[in-house]
């Protein structure tokens, strides 16, 4: 994403390559050009800008993909928090 | 199809992971809102001539589906920009189902987006002139990204709407055109092989769409690469700044109380001022800024921005009858204040991974913290009366 980079080796994402059969669909959904066709299967080539939306994952017929996929949103974490320790009984995020 | 950002908290889904949705993997079968985001909690209804943008009904194998116009009119901009402001959410959602563009024939492609009402209207909007089907999921009135967050927009969902509609029947193609960041609640594998439908993931952008079928429906590079340009960073400000207009007017009376009890009204106005000029410059200056603050860190680029402000203040003169205590407690606290509410609009953007923002959160709420708890005790100590 040009002009944006936001913490660095914090991603969650791992490829198993050896499960990867060059389908694409991980190229096709990610929005951040994480992946590249590399011969006859995809590589990693951009981990840092992984935003964990978890759609290449979701879109991997073949379970190559792994990442512990979230919204990145300190509002609604800080909710989450508050709420696993009884400090908060509100359901609401951070969009609401 | 659009790029409306909001964010939801994380719990684990069936398959053991983190999803970003409370409840919509919990039962999938069942039609209902997901239990958290915006406050849309009910579903589109039946289609009928009242659908917006409704000319006409068309024919087909499985019974009349709505014709649409892709203008929009006065009221369709003026709900549009309300929505921006937070205004109408409950009634911006629309029936969900097939929905046709211009006069479609079997062969013609279809498009999926979210019954959300600004979601519609764009994708509409932007295919004028063009001959579709466009299928219209139950997202309960979010849209397409968020909604594919929680599970809304999702291969349930798409599955059980291609039922419902008797796509199959209707089209002789087995294509389907979705948007890019409707992929976070898709499994394009298992939605072919449930309903024979392929799934090909279009832009990101609904502007792009038009180019996208100029092109032979291929996606450019352009297409798939997300942007968060100064239009698309200030078209997300006046939610976030209705959003925190509760807690902004809480910690103003609080601010302002306290030194009035105290016998100094006008440093509780003072301390007002203070504390709302740095909030919000928290929640409109740093993301219109935002790619030229200094740092990485959300919480670092309001730190700077409020020191730059606080520093403003200073040399201006204007400080000049404050007590030095007040000046040290600016100095301090009003940073902290920019930076809370700048690391809040990591929620809206688009490229902050949960994982980044966790460890942000681990490290600077502490130290905001400690911040604003040292300027409080600086202006209390500087209210209390000398001999």
């Amino acid at each position: 994403m040009k002009g944006f980079r936001y913490l660095e080796n914090v991603a969650t994402l791992r490829f198993t390559s050896d499960r990867c059969t060059g389908c694409g669909r991980c190229v096709e959904v990610c929005p951040h050009q994480v992946f590249e066709p590399a011969g006859e299967i995809v590589a990693v080539v951009d981990r840092d800008a992984c935003m964990e939306c978890g759609a290449c994952r979701m879109n991997c017929p073949h379970d190559a993909i792994q990442v512990d996929a979230g919204v990145g949103c300190a509002s609604g974490l800080l909710h989450e928090w508050l709420r696993e320790r009884n400090l908060s009984s509100s359901n609401r995020s951070c969009c609401s | 199809m659009n790029t409306d950002m909001s964010k939801t908290e994380n719990k684990k889904n069936r398959n053991g992971e983190t999803s970003p949705c409370c409840c919509a993997e919990a039962e999938p079968h069942v039609e209902r809102p997901p239990c958290c985001g915006p406050p849309a909690t009910v579903g589109g209804g039946e289609i009928n001539e009242k659908v917006p943008g409704f000319i006409g009904w068309l024919s087909t194998m499985t019974g009349r589906v709505p014709r649409i116009s892709s203008e929009l009119t006065i009221n369709d901009r003026f709900s549009a920009w309300k929505l921006r402001w937070g205004i109408g959410r409950m009634s911006a959602v629309l029936p969900p189902g097939l929905y046709v563009l211009g006069k479609p024939e079997r062969q013609d492609p279809v498009v999926v987006t979210a019954n959300y009402k600004m979601s519609y209207d764009l994708v509409r909007h932007a295919l004028a002139g063009r001959n579709l089907w466009l299928l219209v999921l139950e997202t309960f009135g979010v849209n397409v990204w968020c909604a594919a967050g929680k599970g809304a927009f999702g291969t349930e969902e798409l599955v059980r709407r291609i039922e419902k509609t008797g796509l199959s029947q209707v089209v002789d193609h087995r294509l389907l055109l979705l948007p890019i960041l409707g992929a976070t609640g898709i499994e394009a594998h298992k939605v072919e092989a449930r309903s024979g439908f392929r799934v090909r993931y279009a832009t990101i952008r609904v502007d792009d769409l038009p180019e996208y079928f100029d092109n032979g429906m291929v996606t450019t590079t352009a297409m798939r690469e997300m942007t968060f340009f100064m239009r698309e960073r200030l078209a997300l400000v006046p939610v976030e700044l209705v959003m925190s207009l509760k807690k902004l007017a809480a910690v103003s009376l609080l601010l302002f109380l306290v030194p009035a009890l105290m016998g100094d009204p006008g440093a509780g106005a003072g301390a007002v001022l203070a504390y709302l000029g740095a909030a919000l410059g928290g929640i409109v200056v740093v993301p219109l800024l935002l790619p030229w603050l200094p740092g990485r860190a959300f919480s670092v680029k309001g730190a700077v921005l409020g020191l730059a402000m606080v520093a403003a203040w200073y040399l201006s003169g204007i400080s000049r009858d404050v007590t030095v205590y007040a000046k040290v407690a600016a100095f301090v606290a009003l940073p902290a204040v920019s930076a809370f509410h700048a690391l809040n609009f990591t929620g809206c953007t688009p490229f902050t991974p949960r994982s980044g923002v966790k460890k942000e959160m681990r490290i600077a709420l502490p130290v905001m913290g400690c911040a604003v708890l040292a300027g409080v005790v600086l202006l209390l100590i500087g209210l209390i009366p000398r001999q």
